[in-house]
């Protein structure tokens, strides 16, 4: 096919349940593609020489080889090219920021629209997950075992890096579940947790031991796993830890919830089955989300799908701005979620019995850019306004989880509490290396992923060391 | 999975588990507590680890029955296993030699004073501790105490033994009495117990830590829902309490917090007396309590 062919080709879709049913259930979205549309669509890529997609894929993918390879109708080996850089391209492919990443530098993305890396990539895990066997040949141990903390992307990917070079990895989890925010976090109608259990699945078949319900800090301590259980270099990626709180009046009422507790409520613990489940989740019809991220984005559809009427997200700055991926904001607004921006909360109303009743809002404009380059918005006076509801949900991002750190005092910290690491992602300390959001700050599943992998060739190079 | 060593009730509706969980075990400090869950849609509740012998590998919980959850886990015996347990959580007690040392606990929050009595003995420290209950069955863990305190007083709310009165009354005597002053406090129960203890102790500013119990989830930091009000701050009792100075506590919040979903888990209660598997195993637990009381 010659490229002017290709490029004649428009941007497939993805097919994706009715907007008015699916704010009704929890199942998936975004259904997939038939292998059909697949290959037309892997035929748009110009397979170019010098591609520059791959440097905007933290993890490496080999984009033109596998996209290729599903043009050839050759799934057997897309699935191999994507196995080698990308353990966990079921997750990745749904939930990947492509248009800040990938597809943001894609040539095609300069006359038209990109490539959709993403949608193939999603294709190719389904396909792989429906229709083989993982096949794992382990490579000859090398006798030396690592530790992860956190079972998230960073840790996964870490530890599917470390086990295909042999190495003896035992991954640590707090909660009763691997999978990090994947699990507890992403909801379930964009994350199936059955792909998250099928990836860790295949993890575990390459050798991987996942341990639950151990906290390092508390269960053991980093020094411990050193220095008594036998771990020759240990990964941290315990994730991006404590909820921040406006620190408005009313926060104490009942109503009032962190986005990550309202989503651990619903999707790890299964409020969304109603009688099925034990955990609670307070019953609301008018539900009011603050912040305008991913978590944000999940925690209000969630609300919707619970029934709320109106479910509303306000945000202090403007539309342009939200840090939600694109495709998060246009399915929110189709299925329904009220979207009110430049508006900021500023206080939480009670009923008098201690629950929430509603919240008053202030008006916002754009003002001059502030450090972060974005125009900083400033209250217009005298703008107050109420909106009813029942429940409130702050999701306005994390600071570092201290549990860890603490009982790890030699670590080097930055003043916000996120972990030092250098460019290999080593620490302070010799043989700890850290990554993800404890490193970053609240990021995104590939840049933790990204610096698995990176700090699993860092490990590979200080064990090889003698390290 | 946690294979349970031995289980037993201790008093009506309050039961104790020895269970096998060698890594808690060989880190537990007095104050921590453990994260349980107990079938696979069950959820995730906070207990505290009354006491653990590193070389069995082996922590001990007392549970009292007030819901869903618990009644499951007091529904088990000795050969079964505990789904999930993780920690240990929470910042230990601080132990430091204080001088005379006095320990409330009421209910099950005896439990939690049991540690602690026992390392602030070892320190160096007199220990007296006040102990409530109802009436005399639901007083527990008195020799237990008696063994590690230089003395223990029994409290009842109907006078069937010991003081009678609430244990605050009793804290009231002890520190009214001139002759042996009471340096610090530690008091761990029911939500107005702790209240009012520390109100006979901020009278005569004796430095008093309670130990809260706010609704949990993951017990790591990474919800708030256990967050509390001391100082005026907002705290979150998993990673920076769950001990904290009883003076500075908002009480009146925790207490309002606690009944977020009081409707909800009393329906999730009577579906599971419902289920006749669960009922018929609760039931057996349950007759052996009484003939083990006769
Ligand atoms: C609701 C929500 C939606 C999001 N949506 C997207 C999205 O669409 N796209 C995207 O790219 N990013 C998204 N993100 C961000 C992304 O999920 C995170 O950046 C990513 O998960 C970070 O990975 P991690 O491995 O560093 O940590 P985490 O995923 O946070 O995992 C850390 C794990 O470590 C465990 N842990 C913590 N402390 C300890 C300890 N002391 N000992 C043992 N284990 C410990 C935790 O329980 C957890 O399982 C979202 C985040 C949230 C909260
Ligand atoms: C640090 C800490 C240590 C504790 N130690 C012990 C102990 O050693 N022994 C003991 O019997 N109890 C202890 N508790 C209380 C115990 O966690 C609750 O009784 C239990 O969660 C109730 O669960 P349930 O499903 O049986 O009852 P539910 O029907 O869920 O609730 C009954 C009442 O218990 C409270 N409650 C509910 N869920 C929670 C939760 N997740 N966390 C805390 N309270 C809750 C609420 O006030 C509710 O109204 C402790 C609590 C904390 C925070
Ligand atoms: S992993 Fe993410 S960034 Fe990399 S190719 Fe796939 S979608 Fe693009
Ligand atoms: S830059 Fe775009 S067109 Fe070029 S190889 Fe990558 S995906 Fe294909
Ligand atoms: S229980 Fe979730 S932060 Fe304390």
């Amino acid at each position: 096919m010659k490229p002017a062919e290709r490029m004649k080709i428009p941007r497939q879709t993805m097919p994706e349940q009715e907007a008015e049913v699916r704010a009704r259930n929890f199942s998936e979205v975004n259904l997939g593609m038939a292998l059909e549309v697949a290959r037309r669509e892997a035929d748009r890529c110009l397979r170019c020489k010098d591609a520059k997609c791959v440097p905007g894929c933290p993890v490496d993918v080999d984009i033109a080889g596998f996209i290729a390879a599903i043009a050839d109708g050759d799934l057997p080996k897309a699935a191999d090219i994507m196995y080698e850089a990308n353990v966990l391209p079921g997750i990745t492919g749904r939930v990947c920021p492509q248009e800040t990443q990938c597809e943001e530098v894609c040539v095609r993305a300069k006359k038209g629209s990109a490539v959709a890396i993403g949608y193939l990539e999603r294709f190719v895990a389904d396909w792989a997950r429906e229709n083989r066997e993982q096949i794992f040949t382990p490579p000859p141990p090398t006798g030396k075992a690592v530790a992860i903390v956190g079972s998230g992307p960073a840790g996964l990917t870490c530890a599917g890096e470390l086990a295909k070079k042999g190495h003896e990895v035992t991954i640590f989890e707090a909660l009763h579940k691997p999978g990090g925010v994947l699990v507890y976090g992403i909801p379930e109608f964009r994350l199936p947790k059955e792909i998250v259990k099928s990836e860790v699945d295949a993890l575990r078949q390459m050798g991987v031991k996942i341990e639950c319900n151990v906290i390092i800090g508390l269960t053991y301590t980093v020094t411990e796993l050193l220095e008594k259980e036998g771990f020759d270099a240990v990964f941290i990626a315990n994730g991006a830890g404590l909820p921040i709180f406006q620190g408005i009046p009313g926060e104490h009422l009942k109503g009032v919830y962190s986005a990550n507790e309202y989503l651990t409520r619903v999707n790890l613990m299964g409020a969304f089955k109603g009688e099925g489940s034990d955990t609670p989740v307070i019953k609301s019809t008018q539900v009011v989300v603050v912040g305008g991220g991913n978590t944000a984005m999940d925690a209000v559809r969630t609300a919707r799908r619970l029934g709320a009427d109106p479910a509303t997200l306000v945000y202090r700055r403007s539309r342009a701005e939200m840090p939600a991926r694109i495709e998060e904001i246009k399915h929110a607004e189709e299925e329904g979620v009220v979207l009110d921006i430049l508006v900021n909360p500023v206080e939480i109303l009670g009923d008098g019995d201690g629950w929430v009743r509603g919240v008053v809002c202030q008006r916002m404009e754009l003002g001059e850019p502030d450090d972060s380059g974005r125009r900083r918005p400033v209250p217009i006076p005298g703008s107050e306004f109420e909106i009813p509801c029942q429940i409130f949900v702050e999701a306005i991002g994390t600071r570092a989880n201290p549990l860890l750190t603490q009982s790890t005092p030699e670590l080097k910290l930055n003043k916000w509490g996120n972990i030092e690491v250098d460019e290999h992602g080593m620490t302070s300390i010799p043989g700890v290396f850290a990554g993800g959001d404890i490193v970053r700050g609240g990021a995104t599943v590939i840049l933790a992923m990204g610096d698995g992998k990176v700090a699993a060739s860092g490990i590979h190079d200080y064990l090889s060391k003698g390290g | 999975m946690f294979l349970i060593h031995e289980a037993k009730w201790l008093a009506p509706r309050v039961r104790q588990l020895i269970v096998e969980a060698p890594r808690v075990a060989s880190h537990h400090q007095p104050g921590h507590f453990v994260i349980v869950r107990c079938h696979y849609d069950g959820e995730r509740i906070p207990l505290t680890i009354a006491d653990s012998d590193p070389k069995a590998g082996t922590i001990t919980l007392v549970i009292q029955i007030v819901g869903a959850t618990t009644e499951r886990l007091c529904a088990l015996e000795a050969g079964e296993h505990v789904l999930d347990i993780a920690g240990p959580l929470g910042k230990p007690t601080e132990i430091e030699k204080f001088g005379h040392v006095v320990l409330v606990g009421g209910g099950v929050g005896t439990a939690v004073i049991y540690p602690q009595a026992g390392a602030l003995k070892s320190v160096g420290n007199k220990v007296t501790a006040v102990i409530g209950g109802r009436s005399k069955a639901y007083v527990i863990l008195e020799d237990e105490l008696k063994a590690v305190c230089d003395a223990v007083y029994p409290c009842t709310d109907d006078g069937s033994y010991g003081y009678g009165g609430f244990v605050t009354g009793k804290l009231e005597e002890l520190v009214n009495d001139g002759s042996n002053p009471v340096d610090a406090v530690l008091t761990a129960g029911p939500v107005p117990m702790m209240k009012a203890v520390a109100k006979v102790t901020r009278e005569k500013s004796i430095l008093t830590i309670a130990s809260l119990n706010p609704i949990m989830v993951d017990g790591t930091g990474m919800c708030g829902g256990c967050r509390v009000t001391v100082d005026g701050k907002q705290r979150f009792a998993c990673v920076h309490g769950p001990e904290f100075d009883a003076h500075k506590v908002d009480f009146d919040e925790l207490t309002d917090r606690l009944t977020a979903y009081r409707d909800q888990e009393e329906a999730t209660w009577a579906r599971l007396r419902k289920d006749p598997a669960h009922k018929c195993k609760f039931e057996a637990a349950e007759r052996e309590l009484k003939e083990s009381t006769g």
